[in-house]
């Protein structure tokens, strides 16, 4: 099983210790991972704010760089969404098929696919965990309030099986955290606003770590944390499942 | 009525009163959880019914047989209705339904009617064109009467004047309505208004009324109010007028039972609204008229994309569930429609004035999982975006911004060089970012720079 490594640009540029981390952890389930050297980004910047049309050299990449993989993992359900519904190339219809329907986020890779029982991690901590909404409702990686069905969540699935974590409960449980890419700063009161209220949500439960599936909703948290100078910190769900006893 | 606030000749935009909104960040607490706490009560009412998810979807699939059989389903109506004794027009736009209203108030000679809750005659600001014929319209609704002694448009569908606090009601009330000052008592408040109300009623020779069910099978409407309001004001007139668009039509009457029991659950959380009122034909000596207006449906009909919003029911779900909505308040969709399903609908009808709405959600999806009829809001919101960029209603200067994005991203080499300098810069002159004109930077720290990307680091520990 060959696997392509799909690294966020921001993750790339910002937050390489959260690539680390998902390169180390698939291969200590001794995936057959590499990371395709000329991939950039998957074009939800541009789309998102109404740019579709200027995004078709991404996606050209993503084609040339994600061709001829069994599955392409990515740490981030916002990206992962965002391919599988929107990427297109004129003329290539197979091969993006392939990838629309290959690729994965890394927490429901490690379960669906490689149906992880245990985990090796360690992580002494009260951790609240964020739902990245494109994950939960776009890829339903977890149950959303919104529906009447049982409940389930893979990345927390993942999260109760490393040892001496302490997963707190929220008063709401899967709300925006309000990041929403350009929306960050072109709607700056309310995407800050939102942030601050789930960063309150889970700083009174106790949180030491708010941790999720993307990176782009912990660095929106992360900039309000630490204007507030707070103690709580975040963490990639990553970067936790690949922790070891320090 | 006073339309959104704006800045000379300029109206402001949704970031703008919404950032306006924000700055008073108790009162934002306050909504926000007020709204929140009906998104619960609905969760709890949703959740008694082990069907709701297939009560939705047949919900939806009946509004999708209603919007490919439209045509038929309308004539059906209106045969069956004029055979009821009701008479029918037909409004192409906003405009020709208030002339219809108009000339119907004016055959009677009346200067004053009572109306209940209708969206329909807020989109189409039938109670300013009447003022200025001279005729006060008196909205029953308490929610909306409130709002209306205030000189403001509701700023929810469901729950007209949800941004109000019980204390300023009280000050407005004893300006309007001589209720003792300084007394914000929601029983004394309600009795003022009752009493104020009661004249109108009786005194009113006319009622005007919105319609939540038309129902094709048998030419009747049905009208759901949790205050009697439109009941009252029908039964003590000579001449009801029923405002209705096209898209409320309902094939048969035994849809009622997954329309009427998905309404009240989604909108407050109740089983039931308190009254489901079937109004089937005047009675002997009243007349009354139903009025079908368009208003642009015709033509989002016939958008692929876009169709499917008139599926909507009127129940304020996704307001309420909406994280940007409960802490940007109503007003600041500056339209009769507000939160996301108004994102959606106010783009259609008018692009330019509305191309900021569909960019007023971090998309995160909730109203579409949360909505009765399954409308596929938050991928509608994404479509409004492309076409209302490609349509040229953007900003130049975020123009430019996305384009350059767009050639970094477009090429490895620039990419790489520009993540080297951004984290360059960063650590050495974080000046350059962090400063009052970068949004991000106000409230909020820029991240850490690290020593070098993801990309460099696996050069050097993985390639072989």
């Amino acid at each position: 099983m060959k696997v392509a490594l799909f690294i966020p640009c921001y993750i790339d540029q910002f937050y390489p210790k959260v690539a680390i981390a998902t390169l180390e952890l698939l291969e200590k389930f001794g995936v057959d991972v590499s990371f395709p050297s000329r991939q950039t980004c998957c074009g939800q910047p541009m789309a998102n704010s109404g740019f579709e049309h200027l995004s078709h050299t991404t996606n050209q990449l993503l084609v040339e760089n994600f061709s001829g993989y069994d599955y392409i993992v990515c740490p981030s359900g916002s990206c992962t969404l965002h391919v599988k519904d929107h990427l297109h190339v004129n003329g290539e219809d197979q091969a993006v098929s392939h990838i629309r329907s290959t690729v994965m986020e890394l927490t429901e890779f490690l379960t669906d696919v490689i149906k992880v029982q245990s985990l090796p991690a360690v992580f002494p901590h009260k951790v609240g965990f964020h739902q990245s909404c494109h994950g939960q409702r776009g890829l339903k990686l977890s149950q959303m309030s919104e529906l009447v069905a049982a409940p389930y969540s893979k990345p927390e699935k993942l999260l109760q099986m490393v040892k001496d974590i302490q997963l707190i409960s929220l008063d709401r449980a899967d709300e925006c955290c309000g990041f929403g890419g350009t929306f960050c700063v072109a709607e700056e009161a309310v995407s800050v606003k939102m942030g601050k209220d789930r960063v309150a949500d889970h700083v009174s439960h106790g949180a030491e770590f708010i941790t999720a599936g993307d990176m782009s909703c912990l660095m929106h948290l992360e900039g309000i944390l630490k204007r507030q100078r707070s103690a709580t910190r975040v963490i990639h769900i990553a970067e936790i499942l690949n922790a070891s006893a320090q | 009525m006073s339309s959104a606030p704006t800045i000379g000749e300029k109206q402001l935009d949704h970031a703008e009163l919404a950032e306006r909104f924000n700055k008073d960040e108790g009162r934002v607490d306050w909504h926000d959880q007020t709204l929140w706490f009906i998104r619960n009560k609905r969760d709890k009412a949703a959740q008694s019914l082990p069907e709701w998810e297939e009560l939705r979807e047949a919900a939806s699939r009946i509004k999708s047989n209603v919007l490919n059989n439209l045509h038929d389903y309308l004539i059906d109506f209106e045969r069956n209705a004029e055979a009821n004794g009701i008479t029918v027009h037909w409004a192409r736009d906003a405009q020709e339904h208030n002339e219809i209203v108009h000339s119907i108030i004016q055959q009677e000679r009346i200067t004053q009617v009572v109306k209940s809750k209708s969206m329909l005659t807020e989109e189409c600001h039938m109670n300013d064109y009447l003022a200025k014929q001279g005729i006060e319209v008196i909205d029953t609704d308490l929610g909306e009467r409130i709002v209306q002694l205030a000189g403001e448009a509701p700023s929810h569908i469901v729950l007209p004047c949800i941004h109000w606090k019980k204390e300023e009601i009280g000050v407005l009330f004893n300006k309007h309505l001589g209720t003792p000052e300084g007394n914000c008592d929601p029983v004394l408040l309600t009795a003022a208004a009752r009493e104020n109300l009661r004249t109108h009623f009786m005194s009113s020779r006319l009622a005007i009324t919105g319609v939540n069910f038309a129902v094709a099978e048998t030419g009747e409407i049905v009208i759901c109010t949790n205050e009697g309001n439109a009941d009252l004001g029908v039964q003590l007139a000579d001449i009801h007028i029923a405002c209705m668009g096209i898209e409320k039509i309902i094939p048969q009457r035994k849809h009622l039972g997954i329309f009427l029991r998905l309404l009240a659950r989604s909108a407050t959380g109740q089983p039931l609204t308190t009254y489901s009122s079937h109004f089937q034909r005047p009675r002997p000596g009243q007349r009354m008229h139903v009025i079908l207006v368009d208003n642009g449906r015709s033509e989002r009909l016939g958008s692929k994309d876009f169709r499917n919003a008139l599926k909507c029911i009127r129940c304020g779900a996704c307001m309420n569930t909406c994280p940007v909505y409960r802490r940007s308040g109503g007003h600041s969709y500056h339209n009769a429609i507000a939160g996301p399903i108004g994102a959606i609908l106010a783009p259609a009808l008018d692009m330019k004035k509305n191309a900021d709405l569909p960019f007023a959600s971090t998309l995160c999806g909730s109203c579409t999982h949360v909505c009765p009829v399954k409308i596929d809001i938050h991928d509608q919101l994404y479509k409004w975006r492309q076409l209302l960029v490609q349509d040229g209603h953007v900003a130049t200067s975020k123009k430019a911004g996305i384009k350059g994005m767009s050639v970094v991203l477009s090429s490895p080499f620039l990419y790489k060089a520009a993540g080297k300098l951004g984290r360059w810069f960063m650590k050495n002159v974080p000046k350059l970012t962090n400063n009052k004109f970068n949004p991000w930077f106000k409230q909020r720290e820029m991240p850490e720079p690290p020593k070098g990307s993801f990309r460099h680091w696996y050069r050097e520990n993985r390639k072989k």
